[in-house]
């Protein structure tokens, strides 16, 4: 090793004892921080940044209680890219800062659930506003809890749905990521339990050219295509499907649920049979609570909330509160992460705006909400206003 | 006028359109003979029957009249490649290495056609445009697409290759892939710096999302319906026209003369007295203009770009190269073609060949495996010749 190579190293080594001195000094003082960790970049930042700005908001409301026991808090948040590495290599810093007590976060199953294995491995609580693949709570962590429904309800919902429209055939397409060929599972299941005629079940990681995907599609002619995945495959999908003459139904998942959608696909979501999609969150206007959110995060950010931001929004404030019962318990002091996780699960009844939550025994709450709607305009700016045509109030399967 | 007219040379102009048709109607019944012969076999075992439960046609029937959509979706995206290819193919004539920007060339390409006519769409002018002034948009943007991708072209060339010239050939292969990685943050950083998203739509307007219907054919229970959308003819003209361009200026004119000899032997070239520096920007210029309307087309034709969108059809492009016979353009062309068919064919049947086991998500193995094939048994590619490598 050179000489220089060497000082190059002991200053490295330096330099990183000296953060960890910061470090242990912050966790000293009274100060607490909540990561948030979404997609803040990419094609799904539309989405993401608007889950941290519903923490974000969350956390200047509901942060007197903590501030007024002497504590200080702080968000951090984190940008995953809708990447399950860079999700992980994220969960790893937090994990490493003392003053972070929970996660709000993760809008991809696919990036939550191998970050949330950081999490579990050391303590910190992870309150999900989106996730709704099974596994995320399946896997009975305790640390691990979201507030939205599951994939394999969800799944079950559009399938349940395409039958009281009348569907006969159907086309599923997904995206092979778990979120989306796991909806796409349980909708194949249940639609061939309700007498549907499946005429292919197809994964894809295409975004732009669906020409040699389509030729079966078009050629079955079939009631219903099923997508399941991303607005920004989805929408593309279904355009050039109608642009080659397909008329009947389109149906999708909560992941479809992005003003983007409209952006890309125009007026072919309009035409024909229409566009469906199912979700776990309908527009923040649908919930009795969120009227208030909705001016104050207008005000805050000159912008309507996109989904799952007034999910963020009670995510945070369910961490907030845990943290807050855990502070008590341990006389005003900073609780550790270990308490504050199961004040999570100990939580009953908490009223958040999207509903109130009691959580069972593996992180899912006790009655989700499941929404069908209805594309209703071609402007992307209007995309708030689609219509809800289905709500369901559905409990986890066990 | 008349002497004018007696310069061109009309055979140069006549064989490339000869070339390219043959190719298309080649690929395509080469295709076609594949696919029905596995139809005729498959059509009495689980997998004929299955297909007539679900569509209630025998696999035979499904095959035949699925056929024309399918080679017209395969000749699209085919041109598609042609166009890029020639990108890959001509620096390798002239520099015998691979440009593996090239990809992100034709993204900048890409990226400067959409933003003007976001632009444009966002002032209003779009939307009233009558038709004949929806084409004279398209083509300013595919203009100026072609024009910052080629100079981009030249750029890099300028910067990244120029210096690392006459060193090993690793040397610069390592650049280009650098400034690939380069040129994709820098499209990341401008977009979202300016409008803030990486994915920019492709606004619509004019006609060219609406299809010219040639008829409809009754398959089983359902309708087929057979048509060609405006913008895949666009595709499949502008590409023809570009590829003919190239070919007269590189068969037929003195500067292609240039290029050929730069290609052939650079030293003694320069010893007859012509730049070859300037040759190789002029090659450079070439390709990136080619691409840089390639990329213009294709967000035409799929409506949505996003920085990393030069990556797919870039490693096909080249595989199509390869597959022709890299540093012969004539070789891009037919690789171009031939890939495409072979993607869109592999997409369109596997999945019910096979049951649904392996759909159109496997396509991509098509390509690349005869990228392997061709390496292995006929590493000169289709049309190269064998030549002892040049010192």
């Amino acid at each position: 090793m050179s000489t220089r190579r060497f000082s190059v190293f002991s200053m490295m080594v330096a330099a990183s004892i000296s953060l960890a001195l910061c470090g242990s000094v912050g966790a000293a003082d009274k100060s607490i921080k909540i990561a948030t960790q979404s997609p803040l970049s990419g094609d799904q930042s539309v989405i993401g940044v608007d889950i941290k700005r519903g923490a974000e908001l969350a956390l200047e409301q509901l942060g007197g209680p903590l501030v007024d026991m002497g504590l200080k808090i702080e968000l951090a948040p984190f940008d995953d890219q809708a990447n399950p590495d860079a999700g992980v290599a994220n969960a790893k810093r937090i994990v490493s800062d003392p003053a972070i007590l929970a996660v709000v976060g993760h809008y991809n199953s696919g990036v939550q659930i191998p970050s949330s294995e950081v999490y579990h491995t050391s303590g910190l609580v992870n309150v999900s506003p989106a996730n709704t693949n099974p596994k995320v709570t399946t896997r009975g962590y305790l640390e691990v809890n979201r507030i939205v429904g599951r994939d394999d309800v969800q799944g079950v919902v559009g399938a349940d749905f395409a039958a009281s429209k009348g569907v006969k055939s159907v086309f599923v397409v997904h995206d092979k990521t778990a979120y989306g060929q796991g909806i796409a599972e349980f909708f194949k299941q249940k639609a061939t339990e309700n007498g549907m005629k499946v005429l292919g079940f197809e994964g894809t990681e295409e975004k732009a050219n669906f020409d040699a995907l389509l030729s079966p599609v078009v050629a079955g002619n079939p009631d219903l295509v099923y997508f399941g995945g991303m607005a920004f495959q989805a929408a593309v999908l279904f355009k050039q499907a109608r642009e080659r003459g397909y008329e009947g139904i389109f149906l999708s998942d909560d992941g479809f649920d992005s003003s983007d959608a409209a952006k890309i696909g125009g007026d072919t979501l309009i035409s024909g049979g229409g566009t469906f999609y199912s979700t776990v969150s309908g527009p923040a206007s649908v919930y009795a609570g969120t009227a208030k959110f909705i001016k104050d995060f207008e005000a805050k950010y000159n912008a309507t909330p996109q989904p799952f931001a007034a999910q963020a929004y009670d995510s945070m404030a369910i961490s907030l509160k845990a943290i807050e019962d855990a502070a008590k318990a341990a006389n005003n002091a900073v609780p550790t992460r270990a308490a504050v996780a199961k004040a999570v699960r100990d939580l009953k009844e908490f009223k958040g705006i999207t509903g109130t939550f009691t959580f069972n025994k593996i992180g899912d709450p006790e009655k989700a909400l499941y929404f069908v709607i209805q594309v209703v305009s071609k402007d992307p700016a209007k995309w708030s206003e689609n219509k809800v045509v289905q709500t369901l109030e559905i409990a986890p399967p066990q | 006028m008349i002497r004018f007219l007696k310069r061109i040379n009309v055979y140069e102009l006549v064989r490339p359109v000869g070339q390219m048709m043959a190719f298309s109607l080649g690929s395509a019944a080469f295709m076609s003979a594949i696919a029905i012969s596995l139809a005729l076999a498959l059509d009495d075992t689980a997998v004929g029957v299955s297909l007539m439960d679900k569509y209630n046609v025998s696999l035979f029937t499904y095959t035949m009249l699925n056929l024309p959509q399918v080679i017209i979706d395969g000749l699209t995206i085919g041109f598609v490649y042609a166009a890029i290819a020639l990108g890959y193919t001509m620096v390798y004539g002239v520099l015998e290495f691979i440009n593996f920007a090239h990809s992100e060339i034709f993204a900048v390409g890409a990226f400067v056609g959409v933003e003007l006519l976001i632009a444009l769409d966002g002032m209003g002018i779009l939307a009233g445009a009558s038709l004949g002034m929806a084409y004279a948009y398209l083509i300013l943007a595919i203009l100026l697409g072609m024009i910052a991708a080629g100079g981009l072209a030249v750029a890099v060339e300028r910067v990244a290759y120029r210096p690392l010239r006459g060193m090993s050939r690793l040397v610069p292969l390592i650049s280009a892939i650098g400034v690939s990685f380069l040129l994709q943050d820098i499209i990341r950083l401008v977009e979202s710096l300016t409008s803030g998203q990486f994915n920019r739509i492709m606004p619509t307007f004019g006609n060219f999302d609406s299809r010219i219907i040639f008829g409809k054919i009754a398959m089983g229970s359902s309708n087929l319906t057979l048509g060609i959308s405006v913008k895949s003819i666009i595709v499949i003209v502008s590409a023809v026209l570009m590829l003919v361009g190239l070919n007269y200026l590189v068969n037929a004119t003195r500067v292609g003369k240039a290029m050929r000899a730069v290609a052939q032997d650079r030293p003694t070239a320069s010893l007859m007295g012509i730049n070859v520096n300037r040759i190789i920007s002029l090659t450079f210029l070439v390709g990136g203009l080619l691409g840089g309307a390639a990329g213009v087309l294709y967000a035409l034709k799929f409506t949505r770009i996003d920085p990393f969108v030069g990556f797919f059809p870039g490693l096909k492009a080249f595989t199509a190269a390869v597959l022709g016979g890299i540093g012969n353009m004539t070789g891009a062309v037919l690789g171009g073609i031939v890939l495409g068919m072979l993607e869109t064919f592999a997409g369109s049947y596997m999945g019910v060949f096979t049951m649904g086991a392996a759909g159109s998500e496997y396509k991509d193995i098509f390509a690349f495996s005869i990228l392997i094939l061709v390496l292995i048994f006929r590493p000169q590619g289709l049309m190269g010749k064998n030549v002892v490598q040049k010192a």
